[in-house]
């Protein structure tokens, strides 16, 4: 059987993996080797060595601010998401009246596209603050707050359903037990629910920090990185930095590939904790 | 002990409902601001139109006009049907390849499908618009063959994924049956492949509608989508953007989301948590 549709390679595989390969193998390869070049076509690229990423790491203050502030809204994003989905799924699944209702309110933010939700937010924000006489651009405090509620918004009623799966999964009669035995509700919780639900933690941990770290277009509607790119993220400033500056094609490829290792060093640590994991179980 | 047990859900009831306000709260003052004359959106944007600031579908009027947002709508449309329909069809059938077919050159291309869920859009950003223009892919058509090939990482590990638990003899009896592999494929295998075929078709679904920067490179100002129209209608003249059709033009692309969600909400629910949960 295997050799007959060996035979038939172009109509099965070559149509999804031609296009995969144009638009992201090439490209990719491509990335890298102009990551060591001068260019603002492809075609003028001359080579420079590691100068694109001495470049981004010094004389170009950008990088590191937006690493800086993309680090710290992605440490806050993950902890206040996280705890707040897992607490509305600890409430949706005690069989309250409304909870399907409630359920489809909580996760009805995450399907409305990114541009659309930074407006949404960039005129709640400035509502607020206009009543002070301010404005979201006014501080960058406001633009990185403001960045924190949208996500939490945004991906709160994602990681809760996610969470939910998860606890119904956990056996009643495990509960039920635990509580014969005179346990407390914040033991069950702590010894039974929680270990029970590692699996969907690690899940949600790793698509909050992935989904935080790689945000765009809510950057782009909600702050547009200001005041003075104080609130560029790492991919806003990329951007940027590839179609803002005329010359700076280069550095903006070094950035991006060191933007693609940290990304990857994520992906590969948490490949390490769920395999690990499984192998427990 | 019964009594105490409703009066802690009704204090739930009461918290969740509260929430739930505040979760509606930002998609109502949009609302809200869509029907107020555009003068009186920045000044005081949570008052209540009143007979003086009311100007009924005016802004929808002139939302619907300063942005094309009818051809908006329609290109957005027919790329992301267009795109998912592509991208259920072949990478159903690579997914198949991949698994049935075992050489280190489809355990190769698997990994690489793998590899790329992980590499951010902004690492082939550059390089990938220079290709695809060169090769005449930066129209409303051609985007579709760009969407195959990166939605095909996720949607290819999903299928396979699956398509490794069906047992292996319906196909083989179907081949010795006379059926040659596509037909095989098409009236044996996809038929199976169908609760996976649905949580591929939403995921891409969700990402394609709303994605704003590969259409914004790839297809400009010119062939704009939705996405694009709402970002670059902030982009005008400083100072002589019209917000009351800006705050119309949200409501707008919110709708079909809504609409969508409340009549496939078990679909799409099922479907990010498996793809969540695989990916």
């Amino acid at each position: 059987m295997e050799k007959s549709i060996k035979k038939y390679f172009p109509v099965f595989l070559m149509p999804a993996a031609l296009s995969f390969f144009i638009v992201f193998i090439i490209p990719f390869v491509l990335g890298i080797y102009l990551s060591f070049t001068e260019f603002t076509t492809v075609e003028n690229a001359s080579f420079i060595g590691i100068q694109n990423y001495i470049t981004a790491f010094t004389r170009d203050k950008n990088f590191l601010n937006a690493l800086w502030f993309t680090v710290k809204f992605t440490f806050v994003s993950v902890i206040t998401v996280n705890f707040f989905a897992f607490s509305l799924a600890l409430l949706l699944t005690k069989g309250i009246k409304g909870t399907k209702v409630f359920r489809t309110v909580f996760f009805m933010p995450n399907l409305i596209g990114g541009i659309v939700l930074g407006y949404i937010w960039n005129l709640l924000i400035n509502a607020v603050l206009g009543t002070f006489g301010l404005d979201i651009t006014y501080d960058a405090k406001y633009g990185f707050w403001g960045l924190v509620f949208l996500m939490n918004w945004q991906l709160i009623g994602y990681m809760m359903v996610i969470y939910i799966a998860g606890i119904q999964n956990v056996p009643s009669e495990l509960i039920e037990a635990a509580q014969i035995d005179g346990a407390s509700r914040f033991s069950v919780l702590r010894n039974v629910i929680i270990p029970m639900v590692m699996p969907s933690v690690t899940i949600c941990l790793f698509l909050t920090l992935t989904n935080s770290f790689k945000l765009f277009d809510q950057n782009l509607a909600l702050t547009g990185g200001a005041p003075a790119k104080q609130t560029s993220m790492l991919a806003l400033d990329i951007y940027n930095t590839f179609y803002g500056r005329i010359g700076y094609q280069g550095v903006g490829q070094a950035k991006a590939v060191v933007f693609f290792l940290i990304v990857a060093l994520i992906a590969f640590i948490q490949l390490k904790i769920t395999g690990r994991k499984e192998e427990e179980a | 002990m019964n009594s105490d047990k409703r009066i802690k859900n009704g204090i739930t009831f009461v918290f969740l409902l509260f929430w739930s306000t505040v979760f509606l709260f930002p998609i109502y003052l949009v609302i809200l601001n869509s029907f107020k004359s555009k003068f009186n959106i920045v000044g005081s944007p949570f008052k209540f139109p009143d007979k003086d600031t009311f100007v009924g579908i005016e802004n929808y009027v002139n939302g619907i006009r300063m942005s094309d947002l009818i051809p908006s709508f329609l290109r957005t449309l027919i790329i992301t049907v267009g795109s998912v329909l592509v991208i259920v069809f072949f990478t159903s059938m690579a997914a198949w390849f991949i698994v049935r077919v075992k050489s280190k050159f489809t355990k190769t291309i698997y990994y690489l499908f793998l590899f790329s869920m992980i590499v951010p859009f902004q690492m082939v950003m550059f390089t990938m618009v220079y290709i695809c223009t060169k090769l005449g892919l930066n129209s409303v058509l051609g985007i579709i063959p760009v969407y195959l090939g990166f939605g095909s990482g996720m949607s290819v590990f999903l299928f396979a994924g699956f398509i490794r638990g069906l047992p292996l003899e319906i196909e083989e009896a179907a081949m010795i049956d006379g059926c040659g592999p596509i037909r095989t494929f098409f009236t044996v295998v996809f038929p199976m492949l169908k609760p996976t075929a649905i949580t591929v078709a939403i995921l891409n679904a969700m990402w394609i509608w709303n994605d704003f920067l590969l259409p914004y490179l790839l297809l400009g100002t010119q062939n704009k989508t939705l996405s694009v129209a709402i970002q670059i209608a902030t982009q005008g003249a400083y100072g002589s953007i019209d917000w009351g059709g800006f705050m119309a033009m949200l409501v707008l692309a919110i709708i079909p989301i809504v609409i969508f969600y409340l009549f496939c909400q078990k679909y799409i629910i099922k479907g990010v948590i498996d793809g969540a949960v695989k990916g």
